[in-house]
């Protein structure tokens, strides 16, 4: 699937365009994103934040870097904060809606929490060589860690 | 005695504020959570507060205090007041995290509101604060019949009148239920004289005929649309339409978008400020020039016994830290970027500061060489909402019938839709907005002129467009965020039960500062 490129394009301007054109990407809906793998996902939805070079942004607030980020040397650490939020960060964890809300959460399997780690922490300058399983995803939830309490 | 009797005699008698203390307990009016601008009186001479954000939470905090002889200074990350209310308008420049800059250019007088866009008639706190600014409002309308319902796999793409899909599938319900009551299927619900006045009522509501069935006739295109309106003189008979299956109309799901207008904050009457959202904002930058410091960017809070310290640094020359110094502070940062402070506070407001995430959103605003929706399509103001990424289109409720071009709100996302907007350059995502709109309005292509996209969660001074509670946070976070923690407390939408209104900023602004002052008349610190 195509993406843009990383290159901030600055000055942008308020996009004139000839006419419409067809893309070559389409959205994803709440099914399809079921299907898409962790570079997808980065690209669809982590870089909206963490933007498309992953260099992370300052502002009032900062988001952070994910690439020269220590924090990326604990794949566990990662999925926590991807399964259960962090800050002003939305949980993207797989869990029933309560249809308390006008929207709806975007979720994503345990694998590909996974997946878009082991995406993140083999590009941008990131080399890490161990990944993470979707078991060891699995294994993070509070409902599986009480199971396997004694 | 009816309840009606007992509240004609209680009025009779008592006279009107019996009334409506009457009518509150037995559940007519519900009384507003707004009481007013709070006196503050006796406020000790030179007393200071810190305002942090010049949003409206902080500008009305700012303006009470001052009025009410407090010494008030705030702070402000961006170069202009308001916030989350704005008004992105032709000549405006808009640089986002990321460093995507966009230059609008919309002609003279068209506008978008990426924030807020409308007024509902019970946000009396925010409609008082428009009458004191003296900020003309108009109506915002909402509901339109003639706009659309639209889903990609209905009526293959076509989209459909909101009018057509409401009285389509309105009447077949009345004629079910019709049925049901006639073939005795109501009996042990409905007495048999409750039975009668209801099939009068369902002939009523759904525009049923004298056998009560929901077919093609006057009544029926009185609700739903003509095939041929009527007219004058040769050609003027009108014809009338053909109703929806009712499998249609239910498998095409599109009933799905008929209720947004019947919930409180979408009813009828809402307003809007003439010349955009953004004249609140700007009125009260106005009003506070003295006491705003723009472009400052907090960096830490700390409080003593002494008072309340906030660091800060001129975002024009970053690295050069700046203090600020007062008695009390009022802190509107958004919980995103607050989380991210230093700040001596305790650790039930620090984690509930923590603990709630921010909502996605984006909004697209297009311009068109001319206002083709109530050129060809008859649509004045109101929204089309549609599940195709961009998820509604709303038709400028300003200069109704006008020549010349216009501004469309082309995109309102949320969720994942939002995300994806989000992840998008801003080029990109107005080039989608257009391609993804066309599939409802064909002029599109020819039409469209520049657009500008506003995604929240790239906004430098908010990181994202609002707090999103659930009711676990609530019950575990909202009180200790809402406490006055020593010499600090917090306002914002965030601060409030109406999430991402206005209305939340400012009585949650107004709450903060009637307690605060409590304390400071009361002369001391919790």
């Amino acid at each position: 699937m195509k993406r843009l490129s990383a290159i901030a394009i600055l000055f942008l301007a308020c996009t004139k365009l000839a006419a419409a054109q067809t893309s070559d990407n389409a959205f994803y809906t709440y099914a399809s994103l079921t299907h898409a793998n962790g570079e997808a996902i980065f690209h669809a939805i982590c870089q909206g934040c963490h933007m498309p070079d992953a260099k992370g942004a300052i502002g009032a607030g900062t988001y952070p870097a994910l690439t020269g980020n220590s924090k990326l040397a604990s794949p566990q650490y990662m999925a926590a904060v991807i399964l259960f939020g962090r800050h002003d960060m939305p949980s993207f964890v797989s869990k029933p809606s309560d249809h308390k809300n006008f929207f709806e959460d975007a979720k994503l399997s345990d694998a590909q929490i996974a997946d878009v780690i082991n995406y993140v922490r083999t590009h941008f300058g990131n080399h890490y060589t161990n990944s993470i399983t979707a078991a060891e995803v699995t294994a993070m939830h509070p409902q599986t860690a009480a199971a396997k309490q004694p | 005695m009816t309840r009606r009797d007992l509240l004609r005699l209680i009025g009779l008698s008592a006279g009107g504020a019996a009334m409506y203390a009457a009518m509150n307990r037995l559940g007519f009016a519900a009384p507003s959570p707004y009481q007013g601008t709070p006196a503050l009186q006796g406020a000790p001479r030179g007393t200071s507060v810190l305002i942090l954000g010049a949003g409206l939470a902080g500008m009305v905090a700012a303006y009470e205090l001052r009025a009410a002889g407090y010494k008030v200074q705030v702070l402000e990350y961006n170069q202009r007041a308001g916030g989350r209310n704005w008004t992105l308008r032709g000549g405006d420049t808009y640089t986002e995290l990321g460093g995507f800059t966009q230059h609008c250019q919309f002609d003279r007088g068209l506008y978008i509101n990426p924030g807020p866009w409308r007024i509902p008639y019970h946000h009396r706190g925010l409609l008082d604060y428009c009458k004191k600014l003296d900020i003309p409002l108009e109506p915002f309308v909402q509901v339109n019949y003639n706009a659309y319902l639209h889903r990609a796999n209905a009526f293959g793409g076509k989209p459909q009148r909101y009018r057509t899909i409401n009285a389509d599938y309105r009447g077949h319900i009345a004629e079910l239920l019709a049925k049901a009551t006639q073939q005795s299927k109501l009996d042990a619900q409905v007495s048999k004289d409750d039975q009668a006045l209801l099939l009068d009522s369902l002939r009523q509501w759904g525009a049923l005929d004298k056998n009560y069935a929901y077919a093609a006739g006057p009544a029926t295109s009185n609700r739903r649309g003509y095939a041929k309106s009527p007219g004058g003189g040769l050609t003027a008979k009108p014809l009338d339409s053909q109703p929806l299956q009712l499998h249609d109309v239910l498998t095409s799901r599109l009933w799905s978008g008929l209720t947004d207008g019947e919930m409180i904050e979408f009813q009828t009457t809402l307003f809007q400020p003439v010349g955009g959202m953004g004249r609140i904002g700007e009125a009260f930058g106005k009003r506070l020039k003295e006491v705003i410091r723009y472009n400052a960017k907090v960096t830490a809070i700390h409080q003593d016994d002494h008072g309340v310290t906030v660091s800060y640094e001129d975002t024009r020359h970053p690295g050069r830290a700046q203090t600020a110094h007062a008695d009390w502070c009022i802190c509107t940062i958004p919980l995103s970027i607050l989380s991210q402070i230093p700040m001596n506070v305790g650790a039930p407001m620090t984690e509930a500061i923590g603990a709630v995430p921010y909502a996605a959103s984006v909004k697209i605003g297009l311009q068109f060489k001319r206002r083709f929706w109530e050129e060809d399509e008859d649509i004045y103001g109101g929204i089309t909402t549609t599940d195709l990424p961009i998820s509604t289109i709303s038709y400028p409720s300003a200069d109704f019938n006008s020549k010349g071009k216009g501004v469309l709100l082309g995109g309102y996302a949320y969720g994942l839709d939002a995300y994806q907007f989000t992840a998008l350059t801003p080029e990109e995502r107005v080039r989608k907005a257009v391609e993804y709109g066309s599939q409802i309005h064909p002029q599109y292509k020819q039409e469209f002129e520049s657009g500008v996209a506003v995604a929240w969660h790239r906004s430098p001074s908010t990181l994202g467009c609002f707090a999103t509670w659930t009711d676990e946070l609530r019950d575990k976070h909202y009180e200790n965020l809402c406490q006055i923690d020593g010499r600090i407390a917090l306002a914002g939408e965030h601060a409030s039960y109406l999430p991402a209104w206005q209305e939340g900023a400012v009585t949650s602004a107004l709450d903060v500062i009637t307690r605060i002052h409590q304390r400071v008349v009361a002369g001391g610190v919790a």
